[in-house]
């Protein structure tokens, strides 16, 4: 064997390694790379936390302070995995307690968090800094209170769009005084109580907080006195944006925002009263983000607040701000390179706002550096997508939803097959997709020809037969997560290409055509697969094996069946005994 | 595959008088039947087959555009998809006022979610909570008390609710406005375990109408 670079000297060449795709690969090329960045790897990252476990996790990595997890599937958020399918964090926390002192970051997403994982968070690691709960349920605001209690240098605590039980409204003064140290506080998601003046406190002794996202139980005129103590942010959530109408009021608030000279990030405005909107005007040309996407806010005050913000980056906004404002914003924010656009009132039976695919189409045009969409809107054509596709072929994630399931063209009437057909085709670097509309089995194709890049796509309504998954799955080569619901693919498809699904993360089926006997082949022919069923009616095998299964989620993983699952989910494994 | 289609449009929906064509994510979870049934009744197949395709109903085709609104909170026209549009639900509550909460059924495997704001009685809300927990839960009226009964087995359900004091309480004992503004999560809790709740009218003073 050749010399090899002594320890020490790799070591330290490894620390330069900024991704874990890098220092995956690093440990690819022989064993005692492999050895030596094992022991010295500093964060991981598990996308499914029923991938590995943590048994294997401390194993190979010994000298861990940073933890990323995620859970439940995406379709998740929409309702579509039933409450107590898993997800539970509590193992790793127990396993980690014990193997990890140092520990200093956990970031959780759609995962199941107790108040007693909270607490032994809080009393197992003396560094502890970090703690991320994005989507995350089961814990409460006495969990909370453990962990502003005994973590004495939390930097950061969020808590994203998480469901937290709000027991108590005091648990924020378990703050110590002395805790000084936070940097990042999001309590956006708790209830409609808080206690003020411990948040006021708590503000007033953090000097490095850069950024504050408010509940909508902090009301507008408290926000001068939080803010004066907090001029140093640069992100910053308010709460519910409304009040009787003072000039005084306006004055203060005004004068607060003025005063925060890093501001580069604006978020809250739940029950925005339209008046103070001007207040934060003088901070609007420094901002680069912007989510206004609970502002019910139209225009032209919400357009004349979006023609201030030229060096925007991202917005996310409501569908008022209707096509119109998306021209006013194509013209104004050219350094845009997010837009979300979401849906004021999905269910109505006609269109509440004038928002179409002509402003999605303006802002193509008009922003060069628009690279991520999330558009909700009620009608779509081919023509406006391929114009789309032509203007941004830089475009990374692209989003679509037409409300109205199997929507077509509204001016031909046909299939937007070939308005995504273009997407896929011109944007080569695209890695996320979700499509809606008319679709056919013709789409699929465009997308397994071109989307070579793609990582993550979502369908839902779209389709003919199995040839349409049989595309993607044989020609999407970068794909790692594939959910689909309401499509009529069956066994065929999945069969034939079940090798696939140990080169991706997860596949989530439900409402299509798959069998409980091509489910139960997958899982004889791939063990390194957890196929789970999700079946309300009672266990699988009770039924003919033809029977299609109602939900199917199948992932890879290295650590086999797992055992926390409730009564309506069975892992079709031969090991497994359920 | 395009049969599997039209079966699934040809397919039962459950529009009932009251516009509430409340589409769930599946229709059974027969109340009273342990979650971990290794031998046990057998599901009537045929039924098992179409209701799984069922559950996957868009509203395309033949679905009527006639909204039917009915004095109902929220004007709902189109049939609420499971999961569709893919809003998540901290964002619904963006424009009406929304207050999902979960609803438990004993013996059932799956909890579901309502939302209170969309009804305007107890009544109606009762409506729901049996087309949610499968066709065989049908409203009694019995001694002017409303129950829910499973039919096949003659279990009875009585709703009750968690208050904001975290109390157990008996649904239908407050006015409807208030209800909503402290129901935390409901139950149907089978009649014969009911008995330690707070009498039909409580003498409690959060609840003076």
């Amino acid at each position: 064997m050749a010399h090899s670079f002594p320890e020490q000297v790799l070591k330290h060449l490894f620390s330069f390694l900024a991704s874990d795709k890098e220092r995956n690969s690093v440990s690819l090329v022989c064993k005692s790379w492999y050895e030596i960045e094992r022991r010295c790897r500093k964060s991981v990252f598990i996308g499914n936390c029923y991938s590995v476990s943590p048994e294997i996790m401390i194993k190979r990595f010994p000298e861990v302070r940073s933890v990323t997890l995620k859970g439940k599937p995406h379709f998740a958020d929409f309702n579509l995995v039933p409450e107590g399918w898993g997800a539970y964090v509590e193992p790793w926390i127990i396993a980690m307690s014990r193997s990890y002192p140092l520990l200093e970051e956990i970031r959780l997403k759609r995962m199941v968090v107790s108040d007693e994982s909270l607490e032994l968070i809080s009393t197992s690691f003396d560094n502890f800094k970090v703690l991320v709960l994005l989507s995350c349920e089961g814990f409460t605001t006495d969990g909370l209170a453990a962990i502003a209690a005994n973590c004495r240098n939390l930097r950061e605590l969020d808590l994203g769009e998480s469901e937290v039980e709000d027991l108590s409204s005091d648990w924020l003064s378990h703050f110590p005084d002395s805790c000084t140290s936070l940097v990042s506080l999001n309590i956006s998601c708790l209830g409609p109580e808080i206690s003020f003046s411990d948040l006021e406190r708590l503000i007033a002794h953090s000097p490095n907080l850069k950024t504050l996202r408010l509940s909508q139980a902090v009301p507008l005129e408290k926000l001068p006195d939080l803010l004066c103590h907090a001029s140093q942010l640069v992100e910053f959530g308010t709460g519910a944006y409304s009040s009787e109408v003072r000039s005084d009021i306006f004055s203060n608030l005004e004068e607060a925002f003025s005063g925060c000279k890093r501001l580069e990030g604006l978020s809250g405005f739940w029950d925005v009263e339209a008046a103070y909107l001007p207040a934060i005007y003088p901070v609007c040309s420094r901002l680069t983000s912007l989510n206004l996407s609970y502002a019910t806010i139209q225009s032209p005050d919400l357009d004349k607040l979006i023609s201030q913000c030229h060096n925007l980056q991202r917005l996310w906004v409501l569908d008022y701000i209707e096509d119109t404002g998306l021209q006013a914003l194509a013209a104004s924010c050219k350094n845009l390179e997010e837009l979300r656009v979401f849906p004021s009132d999905p269910f109505l039976p006609e269109p509440n706002v004038i928002l179409t695919e002509q402003g999605l189409v303006a802002v193509s045009e008009g922003c060069p550096k628009l690279q991520t969409v999330l558009y909700f809107c009620r009608q779509m054509t081919n023509a406006a997508l391929v114009t789309i596709a032509r203007n941004r072929p830089n475009m990374i994630r692209f989003r679509l939803c037409v409300i109205e399931p199997r929507a077509p063209d509204y001016l031909t009437l046909e299939p937007l097959d070939a308005g995504f057909g273009a997407i896929v085709e011109q944007c080569k670097e695209l890695r996320r997709l979700s499509l809606s509309g008319l679709l056919t089995d013709r789409v699929f194709e465009y997308i397994g020809t071109h989307a070579k890049k793609l990582e993550m796509l979502s369908i839902a309504f779209a389709g003919d037969s199995d040839m349409g998954l049989h595309h993607v799955l044989s020609g999407c080569e970068s794909l790692r997560k594939l959910e689909i619901r309401d499509c009529p693919f069956g066994d065929e498809a999945l069969l034939a290409n079940a090798a696939k699904l140990e080169t991706m993360r997860s596949l989530w089926m439900s409402s299509c055509s798959v069998s409980f006997g091509a489910c139960k082949l997958l899982a004889q022919k791939l063990p390194k697969l957890n196929v789970e069923v999700i079946d309300e009616m009672g266990p699988p095998d009770m039924r003919p094996e033809s029977s299609p299964v109602d939900k199917l989620y199948i992932y890879r993983t290295v650590a086999g069946p797992r055992f926390d699952m409730p009564g309506f989910v069975w892992t079709l494994n031969e090991d497994a005994k359920h | 595959m395009s049969s599997e289609r039209a079966k699934s449009t040809n397919h039962l929906r459950e529009t009932d008088n009251s516009g509430l064509n409340y589409e769930t994510e599946l229709t059974l979870g027969l109340p009273g039947e342990s979650r971990k049934q290794i031998s046990g009744t057998k599901r009537r197949t045929s039924d098992v087959t179409e209701l799984s395709l069922g559950s996957s109903n868009n509203c395309k085709d033949d679905h009527s555009k006639n909204e039917i609104s009915t004095g109902r909170a929220k004007p709902l026209a189109k049939t609420q998809v499971v999961g569709w549009p893919p809003v998540r639900s901290s964002r619904k509550n963006v424009i009406e006022k929304c207050k999902y909460v979960k609803v438990a059924v004993d013996g059932a495997p799956y909890l579901r979610k309502v939302d209170l704001e969309m009804y305007d009685s107890y009544l109606k809300l009762l409506n729901a909570l049996q087309k949610l927990f499968t066709n065989c839960l049908t409203i009694c009226n019995f001694q002017s008390e409303s129950k829910l009964m499973d039919l096949t087995n003659g279990v009875e359900y009585v709703p009750t609710y968690e208050d904001k004091d975290g109390d157990w309480m008996l649904v239908g004992d407050v006015p409807w406005k208030m209800f909503v503004d402290t129901c935390k999560r409901i139950r149907l809790m089978k009649s014969s375990e009911a008995v330690g709740l707070a009498p039909r009218t409580p003498v409690k003073s959060s609840s003076t109408s």
